[in-house]
């Protein structure tokens, strides 16, 4: 007989959190905190989420989505997990650009950018400060239809080497591109620019230890290998779940799961009004990935690159180009040893922005031709940096947007979540479903692992709120 | 509570948001935002905090109101009499 991975939970739960993403673990552990009885549900057999590794022979741990974050995770982290976690978030060395337009390194930070866009660009102090001042004045809840690209020309006018430099990282930070409310660019690089790019020390597999370590101590209960199809209502209200085909009461559910599998699959269209439907059909998915992990031979090392280096070959900026299977543009992740300190050893991952309907199609032979071209490729992009890379290799895969989407369950393998409209929608989920929640990426600005560690925190309020107003239920 | 007590309670709550930041000489009339230069988390927080404390419930189109020392005063003193 198979396993009975819910063994031992209790007949009812406050709160039931169906995936164990950065939202739905956050979310969890503060409801966990407040006294509430919590209970995370995960189909994977590992929590995270995307925020994810995996180990391979001869001691390689890779790690798909530690490129960076903005400082605000020191102080989320200190207050909605603890000071240990918060205390080996650490500032990146540099990042560094290359491509026809452009080639340097930098802190990424504002006082930084204020000299190189004054000293290599030419551009006056008054504009670059105007710029800054606008990109930090921008609200989430104003969006006035200003795109992007219509912002970075307002302020940088005629220069694409300009709008590359402040569009590269973004890109790649959030799945944006040129066409997305100007909002969102602002929003995130501000965030980023305050106090440049970190990581955490010590690697994914030990920040989310030490997050599922928390989450015991405040008395939540975790299952992996735990599959939720369908969120329960009675009377309108949410009533459960049926996980690995079992029922389990609950008074309020917060979905981790993708927005629109939330809506569609586990809830159910027929429990909207047709406004809400149709408003949740048109929310457009971000952008998937495709990523190649190369991690070198013990003993064996690679001369200092930045932690982050965006590579392009395009002589212009082109948010298209950034996800055509024609790859142009990589960001390269160098890890050097002080990442996972005592393991000694240095590993390189190429991330692209990819488009799902480009790998989704073909067929088997094609699909590990083109994974095969995509490694072949990304070496030959690395060996113009580091020429004898190649015989250093030891461990070399691949994933594509179908990884993504199989360990995940992400739809279509977005990487971010949706674009900006996801978030209107899913915060209009609890009026049409009492004690139902979303929490995880949407709407560009609450993706990444900053942007849903605030969004589990912000719907953690929301559902405490309404566990007290119905305390008699 | 009285006025007092209920100040003293919210100056509780900032020091625990914002401990780098010295609460004594807070002025009753300037934002909060600006005097201890909170975000909009940790407005989220100072509502967490007052449903938790004193069981006063913050619904967000009231955040506004959380602006200054003076603001919360009056907005909270009819909750939590
Ligand atoms: C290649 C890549 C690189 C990235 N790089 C960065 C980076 O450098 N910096 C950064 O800040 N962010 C980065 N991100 C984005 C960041 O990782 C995500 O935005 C964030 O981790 C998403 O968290 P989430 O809470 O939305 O949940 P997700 O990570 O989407 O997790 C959802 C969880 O729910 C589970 N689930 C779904 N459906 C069910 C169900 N029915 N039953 C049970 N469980 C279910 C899934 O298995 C999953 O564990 C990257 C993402 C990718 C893919």
């Amino acid at each position: 007989m198979p396993k009975d991975q819910l063994k031992g939970i209790q007949d009812e739960y406050d709160v039931v959190v169906i995936g164990s993403g950065l939202a739905g673990l956050t979310c969890a552990n503060i409801l966990g905190r407040m006294g509430r009885r919590v209970l995370i549900l995960e189909h994977h057999y590992q929590l995270g989420g995307m925020a994810t590794w995996f180990k391979r022979k001869r001691g390689h741990i890779f790690d798909i989505s530690l490129h960076g974050f903005p400082h605000g995770m020191v102080k989320s982290c200190k207050r909605y997990w603890n000071d240990d976690i918060a205390s080996r978030i650490e500032p990146i060395r540099g990042i560094r650009f290359d491509n026809p337009q452009f080639s340097f390194e930098t802190t990424y930070d504002r006082k930084d950018f204020t000299r190189i866009l004054m000293e290599r660009f030419q551009q006056p102090k008054e504009r670059v400060e105007d710029f800054f001042d606008k990109a930090r004045s921008f609200n989430f809840y104003d969006d006035d239809g200003t795109t992007t690209g219509q912002f970075l020309e307002r302020c940088f006018p005629g220069r694409n080497d300009v709008h590359h430099l402040l569009m590269e990282p973004i890109a790649y930070a959030n799945g944006s591109t040129l066409a997305d409310p100007a909002l969102t660019f602002g929003i995130v690089f501000s965030n980023f620019m305050s106090k440049g790019v970190y990581i955490f020390k010590g690697g994914t597999d030990l920040m989310i230890g030490l997050m599922k370590k928390e989450l015991i101590e405040n008395g939540v209960d975790i299952r992996i290998y735990s599959d939720v199809q369908q969120v329960q209502l009675a009377g309108g209200k949410v009533a459960g779940v049926v996980c690995n085909g079992r029922p389990i009461k609950c008074k309020s559910v917060v979905s981790n799961a993708n927005l629109k599998v939330t809506i569609q699959h586990l809830i159910g269209e027929e429990h909207f009004a047709p406004e809400f439907v149709e408003s949740a059909r048109r929310v457009r998915l971000s952008s998937s990935s495709c990523q190649v992990y190369m991690g070198l031979k013990a003993g064996e090392s690679f001369e200092y690159l930045g932690d982050l280096f965006f590579t392009s070959t395009l002589d212009h900026f082109d948010s298209v180009a950034l996800c055509a299977k024609d790859v142009t543009s990589r960001t390269f992740s160098c890890y050097y040893p002080d990442t996972r300190p005592g393991s000694g050893r240095y590993s390189i991952v190429s991330s692209t922005n990819a488009n799902w309907e480009d790998w989704a199609t073909l067929s088997e032979d094609a699909y590990e031709a083109e994974k095969a071209k995509l490694i072949e490729e990304t070496i030959l992009a690395l060996e113009r940096y580091l020429p004898d890379i190649r015989g250093k290799l030891d461990w070399i895969e691949a994933a594509t947007p179908g990884t993504f989407s199989r360990y995940t369950k992400t739809m279509q393998g977005a990487t971010f979540g949706t674009k900006f409209e996801g978030l209107g929608v899913s915060k209009g989920i609890p009026e049409q479903v009492p004690g139902m929640w979303h929490a995880g990426s949407v709407g560009i600005i609450m993706s990444g692992w900053l942007g849903t560690i605030n969004y589990g925190v912000i719907v953690s309020n929301e559902v405490d709120s309404y566990l007290s107003r119905n305390k008699a239920v | 509570m009285t006025r007092e007590e209920i100040r003293k309670a919210i100056i509780d709550i900032l020091a625990d948001i914002a401990p780098d930041e010295d609460t004594s000489g807070l002025k009753d009339d300037v934002g909060l935002r600006d005097q201890l230069g909170l975000d909009s988390m940790d407005f989220l927080d100072i509502v967490m905090e007052l449903r938790k404390r004193y069981n006063v419930e913050v619904p967000s189109p009231d955040y506004p109101q959380l602006a200054t020392m003076t603001s919360c005063l009056n907005y909270l003193s009819p909750k939590m009499a």
